[in-house]
C-alpha cells in the first residue's frame, strides 16, 4: 500500500513541479504575434508553395497583416475566394483579379517538329538547354525533359509521351508560376483562363526569322503580321518576328485563328465550328 | 616526372592522327565567321554586304578591351551578315564571304624564312598580338593581349608554354611541334619579352618522345627557354594543373587569376601565332586542326583557315562515315558535340573528332554507389558525387559553400564514374546557376 | 549518314569501370577464402555459401519484382551475389538452413532495399544480418564446427571459439585457418591475398583497411604490455576472429564507407579501436561486426567533417 502511496505522491509532485515550470516558462517567453496573422493562415490552403512570392503561406500571412492594404498580394492557389475571406479577417478590400492558368506556348509536337539529333545528357531541361538548340531545329522550343513536371506541385502538368510537350490541366493549375520559373525558355505564361475556359494563344516563341523557323517546324510562328492586320481589337503585337495576342484586350473572336498560315494561333476550349483540326489544345 | 599534385584520369589516347604531316586544306566556295569566337564581348562587324576583302583584312573590330578582332582568311565578296550555327549548337550572327581566288594582304610576308631578331618594345609586341586579333588556340579562346597586360600590382616571373595536349585523340599542337620548332621557340621568346620575364617553361607530356626531343635541340640556343616533361594525365592541360606541374604553385581560388602565382600561361599554338603576327605581320586566319575518329578513313591535321566548314575537313580526311553517333568541336574530354558538320572552323577549333555510334552512347545510369572513385579523380579535390546531387536538388546555396566555383569542368568525375552517372551536366548547372546568383550579389553591392 | 546525332555535354568518353566489374572484382577478391571455407568445413560450408548465395539473388529479384515493380534487373550489377557471399562468410557451417534465409531476407530486404537498392543503404547489409542473427539465435550463431570435417552439415561437432581464449590460440593456425570459427574469417592468409587482388584491381583503396589493422594492432599491443597476461598479443589479434574480414571486405563496402581518404582514416581508426575495447573489455568476445556497424552510421557526419584536400588549400600542419 505503502508503495503505490510513494509512487502517487512521487509522481504527482513531479507533475506539479513540471506544470508550474511549463507555465511560468509560456508566460515569460511568450512571442507576441498579431491574431490575425493565425487567422489568415487559417484560410490559406496551407499549400506553401510560395506562389506568391513569399516563403510559405505563415510568410504570406504575415505579409497580408503587416501590409496594410491588399494591393499587388496574391494568393494564386486559393485565387479570389480566399482573397477575399483574407480581406473580411482584415477590413480591407481586395484587388479583383482574374483567374489564371499555365500556358505552354509551344505545338512542336513530334509529328510538327521532325528530331534532327538525339539527346543524351542528363534529363533536365536546364542542361538540354546549355549543351544545344535541342533535338529538333527549334532553339526556342519545348525540350521536352519535364522540368516543368517536376516543379508541379499540384500534379498539374504531365508529359504526354506522343507529343513530347507537356501539357496543363487547367482544373488542377493553380498558377502558382513555379513552371514559369522552371522553364528555361520561358515557353510557359501565365494567361487569363478566360470565359469558360476559352482563350486564343500563339502556340510559338520562335523568334527566329521566318524561313528558319519553317524549315524547323510546321507550325511555328514566322511574324507575318497577317494576325496583326487582322485583329480589330489590337491585341496582336509582333515583335522580333513572333506575334504575341494580349489576353486583356482580346475578344476571342477567332479571326486570326482563321488568318494564321502557319496554324501557329489555336483556339482553345472554342467549340467545334467547323469539320477542322482543333486538336492541338493545350490542356 | 613531373605533374599536378591532386586527382586526374589516363584516358586512351587514341592519337590516331599522331606523325601524319600537317595538309593545307582547299579553300572552301564561302566561309563563315561567327562574330563570337573567344570568350568577351562579341566582335563587331566592320564590312558591309558586297564589299570586297583581301586575305587577312579585317572584317571585324573587337568589340571591348575583352575581345578580339577577326581577320578574313579568304579573298572574295562580303556575301551577307546573318546567322550560323556555331559550336555552341545555337544561331549567333556571322559574316559570310564568298571567294573569289585567293589575294593576300600586301603586308603580309608570305616567306618561309625564320627570323629570329626582334627589336620591338613589349608594349609594340603586345599591340601588335592584338592587332592580329589572337586568343588562347587551346579551346578557351581568351584574347592573348589581355593576359599579357597584368593587372596593376601583379608581376609575371615565367612564361608557361602549354604543350601538353592532354586531350585524347587530338594532334595539332603535337604536329605544329614537330614541323616548326624554331618559329615557337621565338614566339615563346616574343611572349617572354612582352611580359618582361626572363624564363619560359614549355610543359609537353611524354607520350610525344620525339617532340620532347626536338625541342630541346632547338631551345639549345635559348638557354632562358626550359622544356619540362610531363607525366601523361589528364587534365594537364588546364592552366592550374599545368602551373602546379611546371612550378610546384598553385593559383588560389577564382577569382585570382595564373599571375597571382607569376605565371602567365599560353598555348602553343598561340606561341606559334604570336611568331607569325609580329614576325610575319601575318593576323590570326588559320590553324592547324586534327581531323580524326576511329571510323575515319584517312585522320590528319589540317592547315586550315578559319571560316571552313567542318563538313569539308571530314571530307579532307576520308568522307564521314557511315556510322557517325557524334561529332565533336575540340577533344573528347571537353569538347562539344555538334548539331550538325557545317559549324565554321574558329579560332579555338583544335579538332573535328568523329564517335562512332556505339563510342558515343553513354551508359545506362545506375544509383551512386558511393564509391568516391569521382572524389579521387577530382583534380581540384572537389566531391562530384555531393556536387551533382546538389545541382539535382537545387541547393546552391550549399553547392557554393561546398566550393563549386572552382570547377574546371574537365569532366574526370563522368569519365570515372562506375555508375555512368551524368555528374558534370548536374556540376556544370550548379556552377552556371550559383555563378548567376554570385554575379547578382556582387551588382548589388 | 543514317542516323541522328547524338548531343550531350562533355566528356564524351568514359572510362569503362562498371559497378558490375567492380563487384566482380570483390567477388574474385573473396574466392580464395571461400576455397578454405570448403576445404576447411567441407559440406556444410558449400551448403551455407549456396543458400546464403541463393536466397539473397532471389529476394532481391523478388522485392524489385513484385513489390517495388521495378522493370530494371538490378541483379547484373552483382551486388546480391556479393552480398550472400559476405553473408555465408559470417556463418558457422553448420547453420540451419531457415536461419540462412531469415539472415538473407533481413539483408536485401530490410537492410538494403528498404532505403532504395544498391548506393542508399546506410548500413552494410551482409554485417547488419550477422548481427540479426547473433542476436536472434545467439546459441546457434556461436557454436562453430571443427576443422576438416568434409562431409559434415548439421552434425558437425562443435568447439568453443579461439576469440573465446585468444592469448591461448595458435597463432599459426590462426594465420592459416585451422580454427574454428567463421566461414570466410578463419583464413587470415586467403583474406590478405583477397586484400592485394583489391588493392591491385583499383576496386579499393588502401586506406581502410591498413588504418584498422594498424589501430588494432597499436592499440591491442599497447594492452598486451600493460596486461601481458590477459590481453593477447597484437599478432592474435590481428588474425583472430572476423578482424581480417571485417577490415578487408566489410568496413570497404563503397556504400557505407566515407568518400574522402582522410575521412576514411578516420574511420578506419575508429572501428580499430572500437573492436580492441569490445574485445578486450566488452561481453562479447568478438566486436569487429558492432564496431563497423556503429561507424556506418557515423558516416554521413564523417562526410561532413572530412572535405578532400581542395586545390590551392595546402593542409595545414
Amino acid at each position: 500500500m505503502s508503495t503505490i502511496l510513494i509512487a502517487v505522491i512521487a509522481l504527482g509532485l513531479t507533475a506539479l513541479v513540471l506544470a508550474a515550470v511549463l507555465f511560468v516558462v509560456s508566460k515569460k517567453f511568450a512571442v507576441e504575434e498579431d491574431p490575425r496573422v493565425g487567422q489568415v493562415a487559417e484560410v490559406l490552403p496551407q499549400a506553401n508553395c510560395g506562389g506568391c512570392g513569399y516563403p510559405g503561406c505563415a510568410g504570406f500571412a504575415d505579409a497580408c497583416v503587416k501590409a496594410g492594404s491588399l494591393d499587388g498580394l496574391m494568393c494564386p492557389v486559393g485565387g479570389q475566394a480566399v482573397m477575399t475571406q483574407v480581406a473580411d479577417i482584415l477590413g480591407l478590400s481586395a484587388g479583383a483579379a482574374e483567374p489564371k492558368v499555365a500556358v505552354v506556348r509551344c505545338n512542336g509536337t513530334c509529328e510538327h517538329r521532325p528530331r534532327t539529333a538525339v539527346y543524351d545528357g542528363a534529363v533536365s531541361c536546364k542542361i538540354a538547354h546549355s549543351t544545344a538548340c535541342g533535338e529538333t531545329g527549334c532553339a526556342y522550343g519545348c525540350l521536352g525533359c519535364g522540368d516543368c513536371v517536376k516543379a508541379c506541385k499540384f500534379d498539374a502538368i504531365r508529359m504526354n509521351p506522343e507529343t513530347g510537350l507537356p501539357e496543363v490541366d487547367a482544373e488542377k493549375c493553380t498558377a502558382c508560376g513555379a513552371c514559369v520559373k522552371a522553364c528555361p525558355r520561358m515557353i510557359i505564361e501565365l494567361r487569363n483562363k478566360g470565359r469558360n475556359g476559352r482563350r486564343m494563344v500563339v502556340l510559338c516563341v520562335n523568334k527566329d526569322k521566318g524561313p528558319v523557323t519553317r524549315k524547323a517546324c510546321e507550325v511555328g510562328c514566322i511574324g507575318c503580321s497577317k494576325c496583326q492586320k487582322v485583329c480589330p481589337f489590337e491585341a496582336i503585337t509582333i515583335a522580333n518576328n513572333l506575334a504575341y495576342i494580349d489576353y486583356e484586350k482580346c475578344k476571342l473572336c477567332r479571326k486570326c485563328e482563321d488568318e494564321c498560315p502557319q496554324h501557329s494561333i489555336v483556339a482553345v476550349n472554342f467549340p467545334a465550328r467547323k469539320p477542322k483540326p482543333v486538336e492541338n489544345s493545350e490542356s | 616526372m613531373k605533374t599536378f599534385r591532386i586527382g586526374g584520369v589516363h584516358p586512351a589516347e587514341n592519337k590516331l592522327s599522331a606523325g601524319k604531316k600537317i595538309e593545307p586544306m582547299a579553300l572552301p566556295r564561302q566561309a563563315v565567321f561567327p562574330l563570337s569566337q573567344h570568350i568577351g564581348a562579341p566582335a563587331v562587324a566592320c564590312v558591309a554586304k558586297g564589299d570586297m576583302v583581301k586575305v587577312g583584312t579585317k572584317i571585324a573590330d573587337a568589340g571591348g578591351f575583352v575581345s578580339a578582332a577577326i581577320f578574313s582568311s579568304v579573298s572574295g565578296k562580303v556575301a551577307k551578315i546573318d546567322s550560323v550555327i556555331d559550336a555552341s549548337g545555337y544561331r549567333k550572327p556571322a559574316i559570310f564571304i564568298d571567294v573569289i581566288g585567293d589575294e593576300w594582304e600586301e603586308s603580309i610576308d608570305r616567306s618561309e624564312e625564320l627570323v629570329t631578331e626582334c627589336t620591338l618594345e613589349p608594349a609594340e609586341i603586345v599591340a601588335k598580338i592584338k592587332d592580329a586579333g589572337i586568343v588562347g588556340m587551346g579551346g578557351a579562346c581568351f584574347p592573348t593581349h589581355v593576359k599579357l597586360t597584368p593587372p596593376p600590382g601583379a608581376k609575371a616571373e615565367c612564361v608557361i608554354i602549354n604543350a601538353v595536349e592532354c586531350e585524347p585523340y587530338l594532334t595539332a599542337d603535337h604536329q605544329l611541334m614537330l614541323e616548326k620548332p624554331e618559329q615557337i621557340l621565338v614566339g615563346v621568346s616574343l611572349l617572354m619579352r612582352a611580359v618582361n620575364v626572363t624564363k619560359g617553361y614549355i610543359g609537353i607530356e611524354n607520350n610525344k618522345p620525339d617532340a620532347i626531343a626536338l625541342m630541346r635541340e632547338k631551345a639549345a640556343k635559348y638557354p632562358n627557354i626550359e622544356i619540362v616533361p610531363l607525366k601523361v594525365q589528364y587534365p594537364q592541360g588546364g592552366e592550374k594543373q599545368l602551373i602546379d606541374a611546371v612550378i610546384g604553385r598553385q593559383v588560389p581560388n577564382p577569382p585570382a587569376i595564373p599571375i597571382a602565382v607569376g605565371a602567365v600561361v599560353q598555348n602553343v599554338g598561340t606561341a606559334y601565332a604570336v611568331y607569325e603576327a609580329v614576325i610575319k605581320n601575318k593576323p590570326l586566319f588559320e590553324r592547324v586542326v586534327t581531323v580524326t575518329g576511329k571510323a575515319l578513313a584517312n585522320p590528319s591535321n589540317l592547315l586550315t583557315r578559319m571560316g571552313t566548314p567542318m563538313s569539308m575537313l571530314i571530307e579532307a580526311a576520308g568522307g564521314m562515315p557511315e556510322n557517325t553517333g557524334k561529332i565533336i568541336g575540340g577533344g573528347p574530354m571537353m569538347g562539344k558535340a555538334l548539331v550538325n558538320a557545317e559549324v565554321p572552323i574558329c579560332k579555338g577549333s583544335s579538332g573535328v573528332l568523329l564517335m562512332t555510334e556505339e563510342e558515343s552512347v553513354r551508359g545506362e545510369e545506375q544509383n551512386c554507389i558511393r564509391c568516391a572513385k569521382c572524389v579521387g579523380a577530382c583534380p581540384m579535390g572537389l566531391e562530384p558525387y555531393l556536387l551533382a546531387k546538389l545541382g539535382e536538388y537545387g541547393d546552391w546555396e550549399r553547392a557554393e559553400n561546398e566550393d563549386i566555383m572552382t570547377c574546371i569542368e574537365c569532366g574526370c568525375c563522368t569519365f570515372t564514374c562506375p555508375s555512368n552517372r551524368p555528374l558534370l551536366d548536374w556540376v556544370r548547372l550548379a556552377k552556371n546557376t550559383v555563378g548567376g546568383i554570385i554575379r547578382e550579389r556582387n551588382m548589388k553591392k | 549518314m543514317a542516323n541522328k546525332l547524338k548531343l550531350s555535354l562533355s566528356p564524351h568518353v568514359h572510362g569503362g569501370d562498371s559497378v558490375s566489374k567492380n563487384m566482380r572484382w570483390v567477388i574474385i577478391a573473396m574466392l580464395p577464402a571461400m576455397l578454405w571455407s570448403f576445404y576447411a568445413f567441407g559440406l556444410g560450408a558449400v551448403i551455407v555459401t549456396a543458400v546464403s548465395v541463393a536466397s539473397c539473388v532471389f529476394f532481391e529479384w523478388a522485392i524489385n519484382k513484385f513489390i517495388l515493380k521495378n522493370d530494371k534487373c538490378t541483379l547484373c550489377d552483382w551486388s546480391a551475389v556479393v552480398t550472400g557471399i559476405l553473408l555465408a562468410f559470417n556463418l558457422p557451417s553448420n547453420l540451419p538452413l531457415y536461419i540462412i534465409i531469415i539472415g538473407a531476407l533481413f539483408a536485401i530486404g530490410v537492410v538494403k532495399m528498404t532505403f532504395g537498392g544498391l548506393g542508399c543503404n546506410l548500413f552494410n547489409p551482409a554485417l547488419a544480418a550477422r548481427v540479426f542473427l547473433l542476436i536472434s539465435f545467439p546459441v546457434k550463431m556461436t557454436q562453430f564446427p571443427e576443422v576438416g570435417q568434409m562431409a559434415a552439415y548439421a552434425d558437425a561437432i562443435t568447439a568453443a571459439t579461439p576469440m573465446a581464449n585468444l592469448a591461448k590460440a595458435d597463432l599459426l593456425s590462426l594465420f592459416l585457418g585451422n580454427v574454428g570459427g567463421s566461414l570466410g574469417e578463419v583464413s587470415a592468409l586467403c583474406l590478405l591475398i583477397g586484400l592485394v587482388i583489391l588493392l591491385v584491381s583499383k576496386t579499393i583503396t588502401w586506406h581502410i583497411p591498413v588504418s584498422i589493422l594498424a589501430t588494432v594492432f597499436a592499440l591491442s599491443g599497447l594492452l598486451h604490455i600493460a596486461y601481458p597476461v590477459e590481453v593477447a598479443t597484437p599478432w592474435h589479434h590481428l588474425c583472430g576472429g572476423g578482424l581480417m574480414l571485417g577490415a578487408i571486405f566489410m568496413a570497404t563496402d563503397y556504400v557505407t564507407s566515407p568518400m574522402t581518404a582522410k575521412g576514411q582514416l578516420l574511420y578506419g581508426f575508429c572501428i580499430g579501436f572500437l573492436t580492441v575495447l569490445i574485445r578486450v573489455f566488452g561481453a562479447y568476445p568478438e566486436g569487429m561486426s558492432f564496431a563497423i556497424l556503429i561507424m556506418n552510421a557515423f558516416v554521413p557526419l564523417i562526410n561532413n567533417a572530412c572535405k578532400p584536400q581542395r586545390f590551392a588549400k595546402e593542409v595545414k600542419k
